[in-house]
């Protein structure tokens, strides 16, 4: 082989491993707060406006989704979660991210509450803190209050059925 | 009706790119002088509607039309006017846009700037740009179109991201671009050698030129962006290591090693091949670097939006053009290069260690960028590559490059002696030695091993350059003096960016205080007193404005006003640092959370020397471009042949 060929055969094999990256999500990579304790906020109910802590939910695992009515994205993972939440018994907190009441119950009336709470955020301070930097996101908490999946994106049937239901199922065999 | 004159004007600027890239190859290969003579024309025609097409989405942010998608996407009506403009060129489709026309206008530049190059060479040169622009223009028109309309027109835009709206970052990636896309000079060269199958040492000189000049703005747009990532994201930080900072540092790099082997190439008429591979080289990573930043195939600081099918787009581009481009290496380059024997000691070793040198720079970047992509694609892990990575690798590969900087500026072609090399530089090595123990003893709180280290490789680098200069015109060599003053400053000027990232890396403190109005905190000789938060309105955004004043020695030096600011349209809160700058040293004050009370955390750091880095990056490029100031006095005619 001519030594005039490497750079072309390099060039080759970094076109492959491009070529995979492309169909691989690399928002995949761990978000950093996996692992570690939910953190906690106080805002008040949607409806009820009585405040609502994520200490309430300690000894069971919850979900928590955040979306915004003003949210392509949220409306097509909508239906998944709608869906979800008819099935299963996992509590979805759904986190209304820097929304206005008027239009989240509008949005919730018209495309149907997976939602066992919502929260308000306007302010989005809760937000910050759980390090959202797109909406929609969703959580997955564990029964001892560990943040341990994270969602970046909508979610989907393929998400939910790979990756959602084996991870509380997994959950749902540990102690609380 | 306007934006579609846009859209239509770029399919006719593709029009004349494909002229420009057929008409001259066909001309060539039939021996058609007319079909020749049809590059210049169709180069010019194609910066014409390019620019009118940019001009019109300019025009389009500056009248609010938010139908088109990408202006409402991108400004508001409270947008300050100069951020309109540059908001043109804030997002993916617009940036391509830009790509576009700069393409457009190096091509332009080139078609009137031809020198002595002969014609059939200049054609060629002409149909790879061409060729490139098909590629680019295409890429726009498929998957990044700038001029869609939305069938809903919103009242209101959602405005720049606010991070852009900084002068800083409005001028950066245009820098930038003439940069990557000057590259396309030098690479659209190399394929018409090879093409060809000759190469000419006069040609190496045109192509320096041009290579030069994209360097220039590459370095100056590297620089930018780093300042503003300094003053911007609040961190205090000048370089990250992210991969889209990587992105540009590559090529960089490799256009570094081309501007030394072209001048070889032009001086010796010897190691062509590998001048050729490093122009091939200097471009695909510019549009690597297009393809990683804008395909989203890596995570980075930067979180431009990613679509997969411009992912897919850009690697089939990247595979055509790389690909034939190595393809035509593979067999041609042997007819191009000849081998001119050479000493060990000799500016040609000095020269060729240090590209191989620079080759194992851009090598080890680039693993440390994609490697997290090949663990992933290989389904091992997935991790990122952080600064200890890249710290720990680049400082061995710098100390021999800098080293043998210093022999390189005073060494002979073909052959040398180690000891009259000893015997010249005794000098510069004693005054290097000199500076490197003595300042940090007077001038650093600390003894540090790595700091005598930086700054003996700056001092000499620095002072052999200077040496250089002032042996004039040594052993009949013909330099005019313009290009060897340039050259010494474009060191110098490294020189002086490394000695600044030794200092500052070593010496910068930083400290993260809570802190309550009135109350005070020292780091060293300076006092940073905190007198509190107040709101303050403006146009688009609203700010937490502190202020600190900062004490020396007891007397008051200045005061800060570190903001935080919450733009309307966005949700983000910024960050804008409070900075006091000075060449010895930068004190940086940035606002962190509001704790309870009035209180509230403060990042105080101090950076010694934090300026050199940018500094020394004006030096380099103000440097490079002088050199080639008035080359045309000494070109010495006999060897073009040879």
């Amino acid at each position: 082989m001519k030594k005039q060929s490497m750079p072309l055969i390099i060039f080759g094999a970094l076109v492959i491993v491009l070529a995979i990256g492309l169909t691989l999500d690399p928002k995949d990579v761990p978000s950093p707060l996996i692992g570690k304790p939910a953190s906690e906020f106080s805002l008040p109910e949607l409806y009820t406006q009585e405040p609502f802590s994520p200490t309430q939910l300690k000894g069971e695992a919850w979900i928590l989704n955040i979306w915004a009515s003003w949210c392509v994205s949220c409306r097509q993972e909508h239906e998944v979660l709608v869906e979800f939440s008819e099935k299963y018994p996992t509590k979805i907190v759904g986190l209304n991210y820097k929304d206005t009441p008027e239009e989240a119950k509008a949005w919730l009336k018209q495309f149907g509450n997976p939602y066992q709470i919502t929260v308000e955020d306007q302010q989005g301070r809760a937000g910050i803190d759980w390090g959202v930097y797109g909406v929609p996101e969703t959580f997955v908490i564990d029964k001892k209050g560990i943040i341990r999946h994270k969602f970046t994106g909508p979610m989907t049937r393929k998400r939910v059925n790979d990756e959602l239901k084996p991870l509380l199922a997994q959950i749902d065999k540990e102690p609380s | 009706m306007i934006p579609e004159i846009g859209h239509f004007f770029v399919i006719v600027g593709l029009a004349f790119a494909i002229v420009l890239a057929v008409a001259p190859m066909v001309g060539i290969h039939k021996n058609n002088s007319a079909l020749i003579a049809l590059a210049k024309p169709a180069a010019i025609g194609q910066f014409i509607f390019f620019l009118i097409s940019f001009l019109i989405l300019v025009y389009s942010f500056t009248v609010n039309d938010f139908s088109v998608k990408y202006v409402a996407a991108n400004s508001n009506t409270q947008l300050p006017m100069i951020y309109k403009v540059s908001a043109t060129w804030g997002a993916h489709e617009g940036s391509l846009l830009l790509w576009a026309l700069i393409l457009a206008g190096w091509t332009f530049a080139v078609a009137l700037f031809n020198g002595k190059l002969p014609e059939d060479m200049i054609a060629r040169i002409l149909a790879v740009l061409g060729v490139v622009s098909i590629g680019f223009t295409l890429f726009i028109l498929i998957t990044s179109n700038p001029f869609e309309r939305l069938t809903n027109v919103p009242v209101e835009g959602r405005s720049l991201n606010p991070l852009l709206q900084d002068i800083g970052l409005a001028i950066h990636p245009p820098m930038l671009y003439m940069g990557y896309v000057g590259l396309a000079v030098a690479f659209a060269f190399a394929i018409a050698v090879l093409l060809k199958g000759e190469f000419q040492m006069a040609w190496a000189r045109w192509a320096k030129i041009w290579t030069v000049v994209a360097w220039a703005f590459l370095t100056l747009g590297i620089a930018l962006g780093s300042w503003w990532a300094y003053y911007e994201l609040g961190w205090g930080g000048w370089w990250f290591w992210d991969p889209v900072e990587n992105a540009s540092l590559l090529p960089w790099i490799i256009a570094t090693a081309l501007i030394h082997t072209l001048s070889i190439s032009a001086s010796r008429g010897t190691f062509q091949s590998w001048t050729l591979l490093l122009a091939i080289l200097a471009f695909a990573l510019s549009l690597l670097g297009t393809f990683l930043v804008r395909s989203g195939v890596l995570t980075s600081v930067h979180a431009f939006t990613s679509d997969p099918a411009r992912g897919v787009f850009i690697l089939i581009f990247l595979v055509v053009i790389v690909g034939v481009s190595l393809l035509l290496y593979s067999a041609r380059s042997h007819l191009v290069t000849k081998s001119k024997p050479f000493k060990l000691a000799s500016k040609e070793t000095i020269l060729l260690s240090n590209n191989v040198i620079l080759v194992a720079m851009m090598a080890t970047v680039l693993l440390g960028t994609i490697y997290p992509l090949i663990l992933d694609a290989l389904g091992l892990a997935k991790l990122s590559v952080g600064a200890p990575y890249f710290n720990t690798v680049m400082l061995p590969l710098t100390v021999p490059l800098a080293l043998l900087m210093g022999f390189g500026f005073a060494s002979r072609w073909i052959e040398d002696k180690p000891q009259r090399l000893l015997q010249k530089l005794w000098l510069p090595a004693v005054a290097a030695l000199l500076v490197a123990f003595i300042a940090p003893l007077l001038l650093l709180p600390e003894f540090s091993g790595l700091a005598v280290l930086g700054l003996l490789m700056s001092a000499w680098i620095a002072f052999s350059a200077l040496h250089w200069l002032v042996q004039k015109n040594p052993h009949g060599q013909i330099k005019p003096s313009m290009q060897t003053a340039g050259s010494v400053l474009a060191h110098i000027g490294f020189a002086v960016t490394l000695t600044g990232i030794t200092i500052t890396s070593i010496y910068s403190i930083e400290k993260d205080v809570r802190l309550e109005p009135g109350q005070k905190y020292a780091i060293n000789q300076y006092e940073f007193e905190f007198k509190g938060v107040v709101q303050k309105e403006k146009d688009n955004y609203l700010a937490s404005q502190g202020t600190v004043i900062v004490y020396e020695n007891g007397a008051e030096l200045t005061r800060l006003y570190p903001e935080k600011r919450t733009y309307l349209s966005q949700t983000m809160p910024m960050t804008e640092a409070g900075i006091d700058a000075k060449l010895s040293r930068d004190l940086f004050v940035a606002l962190g959370e509001k704790l309870n009370g009035d209180a509230w955390a403060v990042r105080l750091q101090y950076k010694p020397f934090v300026r050199w880095i940018w500094l020394g990056s004006i030096l380099m490029a103000v440097g490079g471009v002088l050199a080639l100031i008035r080359r045309k006095t000494a070109a010495p005619r006999a060897e073009a042949t040879a």
